[in-house]
């Protein structure tokens, strides 16, 4: 858990190249707990890459990110443990049924009892009757589902979602969007990546639009959603 | 230590039972070394040559082979729905991560050769009744370092789009010490000498395995993290 005179996630200079293309650029951000950065952007913007640097999968070409003060390293096991990410793929293996996935999960992060809290988080999003189902068998949202509670089975300090809305249904998004209100107010820190601001304005506290790798907006979320599309409409466009 | 073997286990674990599941990297191995011992068996002429000088080599042949085809499939399971990320989020460190998949690598390749010896042994009709400890010490440090080099290399083709094209491109080359070492000692045991004689060879290839493991131990953290 972050404390509270430590910001939960930071990150300072971020810059991240692939070959001559400069991805993200001088990106810095400062997360307190319980806070929810909304991000937003046009394609190709750098979120998805500044989400893959946050959680350490990429490493920065310039600039670090610290958890709880922690620079995230490598080499450091330890630096990752407070990190739930969620991918634009589910990270789930085909060739094992969703319990066997979570509880491979649980395993990796030392988690006691893990079958039981594989079951446990796949009840929690409703797929109780599915535990023994390959994630080949599965629908997108289904796949969606397990893939959420893959990255949250060890209740992780610092969220880092890719478009976690992509193919729930209405009740599923509703189970997310009050799962995640509960981890905030729980102290979490939440970085979400989308490109419907509609589907998370409720839950974020503050709003960032990335474009050519750099930010051009990181603000209080504002209170109309209406006049912050028309803004961000032009953001983007630039 | 133990915790780090706990996890290593516990990837291995999950490599084995993914693959027991889908057994088609299993058989595809195992049947690719039967068809060439089948293969080889038909090709020679016994009263040309002699069994016991084409054996070792047939038999080394066919374990290699069947190790390449075997660990092509080692972070093959990995890229399916980008699950390697998983294991790189997890706070594992890179060198239990290398472990994990080393021991499901290692006893898939055990498991193969667990099937290709008994077929040897039918088709050439070869003695092992003195061999047989020495042969499968021989097996077991050539394949602990055959299948570190495997491993090492199986990462850093996973994210190319030839992967299954460049593994033996880049394994073969390093294969061929351990190799060699093998069919000369596969052959004299073959014709009877005593293990002390052969002492040598294996005494180099367990500098090989201490050699290529330590180094794919230090080199993979390097290969996996972008």
């Amino acid at each position: 858990m972050p404390s509270a005179d430590r910001p939960a996630l930071e990150a300072v200079g971020l810059d991240r190249a692939y070959g001559s293309v400069r991805a993200i650029r001088g990106v810095d951000l400062t997360l307190g707990a319980g806070e929810v950065l909304m991000v937003l952007g046009p394609n190709g913007a750098g979120k998805t890459t500044l989400l893959r640097v946050l959680a350490g999968l990429l490493r920065p070409s310039a600039g670090e990110v610290r958890i709880a003060g922690q620079t995230l390293r490598a080499s450091e096991p330890e630096s990752r443990r407070p990190i739930g990410f969620l991918s634009h793929h589910s990270l789930l293996y085909d060739d094992l049924t969703l319990l066997e996935n979570l509880a491979f999960a649980a395993r990796l992060y030392g988690l006691s009892e893990p079958e039981h809290k594989a079951r446990e988080a796949l009840r929690g999003f409703g797929l109780g009757e599915r535990l023994n189902d390959q994630p080949r068998d599965l629908s997108r949202g289904l796949e969606q589902r397990a893939a959420i509670a893959r990255a949250l089975i060890h209740d992780p300090a610092v969220l880092l979602l890719d478009e976690p809305f992509t193919g729930l249904d209405t009740n599923s998004a509703e189970l997310l969007r009050a799962l995640l209100r509960e981890r905030c107010l729980g102290g979490r820190a939440v970085v979400l990546v989308t490109h419907h601001p509609s589907e998370a304005w409720d839950l974020a506290t503050r709003v960032g639009v990335l474009r050519g790798g750099q930010w051009v907006l990181q603000e209080t979320r504002a209170a109309s959603l209406e006049q912050f599309v028309t803004r961000y409409q032009e953001l983007a466009r630039g | 230590m133990v915790e780090a073997l706990r996890l290593a286990l516990a990837i291995a674990a999950k490599d084995l039972r993914a693959e027991m599941r889908s057994r088609t990297s299993f058989l595809s191995a195992a049947m690719f070394a039967a068809l060439l011992l089948v293969v080889f068996n038909f090709a020679r002429d016994p009263t040309a040559v002699a069994t016991i000088d084409l054996a070792p080599g047939i038999l080394w042949v066919t374990v290699a082979f069947a190790a390449v085809v075997a660990m092509n499939r080692g972070f093959a399971v990995e890229r399916e729905n980008h699950a390697f990320d998983g294991l790189l989020l997890a706070p594992v460190s890179r060198e239990v991560l290398f472990l994990g998949k080393y021991l499901a690598n290692l006893t898939f390749v055990l498991l193969v050769e667990a099937i290709a010896l008994p077929l040897f042994v039918l088709f050439f009709n070869v003695d092992l009744s003195h061999a047989l400890p020495g042969l499968l010490t021989t097996l077991l440090l050539a394949t602990a370092g055959l299948v570190s080099v495997g491993t090492l290399f199986s990462a850093i083709v996973v994210r190319t789009r030839f992967a299954e094209l460049m593994l033996p491109v880049l394994l073969l080359p390093f294969m061929v010490p351990p190799l060699v070492f093998a069919v000369q000692i596969t052959m004299r045991l073959l014709t009877g000498r005593a293990l002390s004689e052969v002492a040598g060879g294996l005494r180099l290839l367990v500098l090989y395995d201490v050699a290529f493991i330590t180094v794919s131990l230090l080199l993979f953290s390097a290969v996996v993290d972008e």
